[in-house]
């Protein structure tokens, strides 16, 4: 039983780790109905940035918690400057092309951005700062549940609640929705359409560089090249979950942290991915678009 | 070393250019030539300039006592810059040039691609640091040997120490399923097994680049092993390790040289203190490696580089054949001197079995203490 339950929260762990970055995905996919390729470039970029910030401020002495707040914040707003720009570069200029064009402009913004990083910084595996210190009271259960995988649930959580109720109930949410049922009727009755997707993009962005953040510092250390597979977990997940959809990403990105996770506590680990796949295949025959995700009847 | 081979048809050609010009050889009368071929520019050249320093020191000795059978040794030397093109080039020049013994390559690649001329021409080339298995155990090339462990030994030096040393009684064996990774642990998992003293509780592969191992951990802690073996590279060593230190999993881990770095213990921080590595072998506490280092010392004012013993062995071991075979270069009467004498050298007493690798030479364990590899006691 306590193996099951050892199992049970290392897919958590994990499905949050992916859900941190598939949040980013479905919501750019929701507003836009583009697949956003270059936003586990994002996440890189968000770690990268928390990790010269911290390093930078540690060797300056500040304590751990000032280190997070500053290097949390700078790579929220580095990372989401990025995010704005990539949409305004890539993809705005694209946004009556046929639906393959913006989908090649974000691979090649992806690959851009994974050599810009290699090129500017290294080709090595750096070490991340251990930003989250071991919490004396999480001892007793350390070898279930270690702290930065709590402090990972719990964000994820957090900015699942925060994010949904942004979408509900606030201004900048309703106008979200609106361009996303139907962006010509929005524009008509007076929403800026180009600010809801810059937005969404700011949103998406700061989601991944927290990811970043927080996800670093659990791994240990980051190159250039995490946000590629990062991604490809992350999306899906999110078309898992019914890509579009909030609590659907999240929802997706559990199943398949716990799919991987039982699949090698179970069976093998050499088997992980094959598990992870098959049940994405299954799903999406018997729910083409995902678990939570609205059926259309949108040709693609 | 760990460099491919991909020079096959390079040394066909080169083969056709060498008996092409065949009629050309000439042989010295009345000097021994030994070529020495490697890196000597280029990025790779600290592997290859310090088996030219080596070398330069042993024949220097032979040659103040007048040489080998009333013949000075001459050197010939060949830069390869370990590029299997290269190396067929610079094989045929030295051949062609009068060489009658070699010492290299020096990576694996450039040194396959370099065998087939030296084969030909009934040469004997001995090289300090190629280590792939290919080139003693396919048989192919009966005239090389070499003084440093091949790649094939690395297993069994990490299941005896684990087993002898560390006492493992259960051992979890994992690997990257990669090239490199998995038939190293493929073979551990067979040796383990065939040394009956412990078992293996779990053999499994991990994905690697993945975000997070905690369930693999999991699985060790569940498999109850007091000793995990892994076979792979240092980024993914690094998140297992610190993932079991979080997990609170006390099994010792025991890798490979691809883990035998500054680099693993760079990303892996305080976590990497206890962890157990294959390396080079360590002649530290060798009375001939110190006389060796000294020797350098005097003539060149520095400390020597990678493979120094090794090729200070290697010519050491070529000189004595020659010179017990009363200065023949014959690669039979080389070949008996060498499998059946045991020499005295900086890499400890060694002959050379019937494949061409060198009997007591072997890989060393390793351990992180306080942020640094020392050689396990």
């Amino acid at each position: 039983m306590d193996y099951f339950i050892e199992l049970l929260f290392s897919g958590l762990t994990r499905g949050s780790i992916y859900a941190l970055i598939a949040l980013g995905y479905t919501m750019v996919y929701g507003i836009i109905g583009l697949i956003n390729f270059a936003h586990g470039e994002i996440y890189m970029i968000g770690a990268f940035t928390a990790f010269i910030v911290a390093t930078v401020l540690s060797i300056y002495g500040f304590p751990l918690l000032a280190i997070v707040i500053i290097a949390g914040v700078a790579a929220v707003v580095w990372a989401a400057s990025y995010g704005y720009t990539i949409e305004k570069i890539a993809y705005k200029p694209l946004r009556h092309a046929p639906r393959l064009s913006p989908l090649i402009s974000a691979i090649g913004m992806s690959i851009f951005l994974q050599n810009y990083v290699l090129l500017a910084q290294t080709s090595d595996f750096l070490p991340f700062p251990r930003l989250i210190r071991d919490f004396p009271f999480m001892e007793p259960i350390a070898h279930i549940i270690g702290s930065t995988d709590l402090v990972i649930l719990v964000t994820t959580v957090v900015v699942m609640v925060i994010l949904t109720l942004i979408i509900k109930f606030s201004m900048i949410g309703k106008a979200m929705r609106a361009t996303s049922q139907d962006r010509t009727m929005a524009t008509l009755v007076g929403i800026n359409v180009n600010r809801v997707i810059s937005m969404t993009f700011i949103i998406g962005s700061s989601l991944a560089a927290i990811g970043g953040l927080l996800i670093a510092s659990h791994i240990g250390q980051i190159n250039f090249y995490i946000g590629f597979l990062a991604g490809i977990k992350a999306f899906t997940a999110a078309v898992l979950g019914g890509i579009g959809s909030v609590p659907g990403a999240v929802l997706g990105s559990m199943i398949l942290g716990l799919t991987e996770s039982f699949a090698t506590g179970y069976v093998s680990s050499d088997y992980e991915d094959v598990f992870a796949f098959s049940l994405l295949v299954l799903i999406l025959i018997f729910k083409p678009s995902g678990l939570l995700g609205k059926a259309t009847n949108q040709k693609v | 070393m760990k460099f491919t081979a991909s020079g096959r048809f390079f040394s066909a050609a080169a083969c056709v250019m060498l008996a092409l010009s065949a009629p050309a050889l000439s042989y010295g009368a009345d000097t021994i030539k030994f070529g020495i071929v490697g890196p000597h520019t280029g990025d790779l050249a600290p592997y290859g300039l310090p088996t030219v320093a080596a070398a330069q020191l042993v024949i220097d000795q032979y040659n103040a006592k007048g040489g080998i059978a009333g013949k000075k040794i001459e050197i010939l030397k060949e830069d390869d810059v370990c590029k299997p093109e290269v190396a067929t080039n610079s094989a045929t020049k030295l051949v062609s040039s009068g060489a009658q013994i070699v010492l290299g390559g020096i990576c694996s690649g450039a040194t396959i691609a370099a065998m087939p001329i030296y084969k030909n021409a009934g040469i004997l080339a001995m090289s300090p640091s190629a280590t792939s298995d290919e080139l003693t155990a396919s048989g192919n090339y009966p005239n090389f040997f070499r003084t440093i462990a091949p790649n094939a030994m690395q297993s069994p030096a990490m299941v005896d120490f684990a087993v002898n040393k560390l006492g493992a009684k259960k051992i979890a064996v994992i690997h990257d399923k990669g090239d490199y990774g998995k038939p190293l642990a493929e073979a551990a998992k067979a040796e383990v097994e065939k040394g009956g003293k412990a078992q293996v509780v779990l053999f499994e592969g991990i994905t690697p680049g993945a975000m997070d191992y905690s369930a693999i951990v999991q699985k060790i802690k569940e498999s109850d092993a007091d000793t995990v073996i892994y076979g792979g590279y240092h980024p993914e060593a690094s998140k297992i390790v610190s993932i079991m230190k979080k997990k609170r999993v006390g099994a010792k881990f025991v890798s490979d040289d691809g883990v035998n770095g500054d680099a693993f213990i760079k990303v892996a921080g305080e976590d990497a203190e206890g962890v157990y590595a294959a390396g080079p072998q360590d002649n530290a506490d060798n009375p001939l490696a110190k006389a060796a280092k000294e020797a350098h010392k005097k003539a060149f004012n520095s400390d020597p580089g990678m493979f120094f013993e090794n090729a200070y062995a290697a010519t050491m071991v070529m000189l004595n054949a020659v010179e017990k075979a009363g200065g023949s270069t014959k690669l039979e009467d080389l070949k008996k001197v060498l499998q059946s004498e045991k020499v005295d050298t900086p890499v400890g007493k060694i002959s050379f079995d019937q494949k061409g690798d060198a009997i007591g030479v072997g890989f060393s364990m390793y351990v992180v203490e306080k942020g640094k590899y020392v050689v396990a006691k």
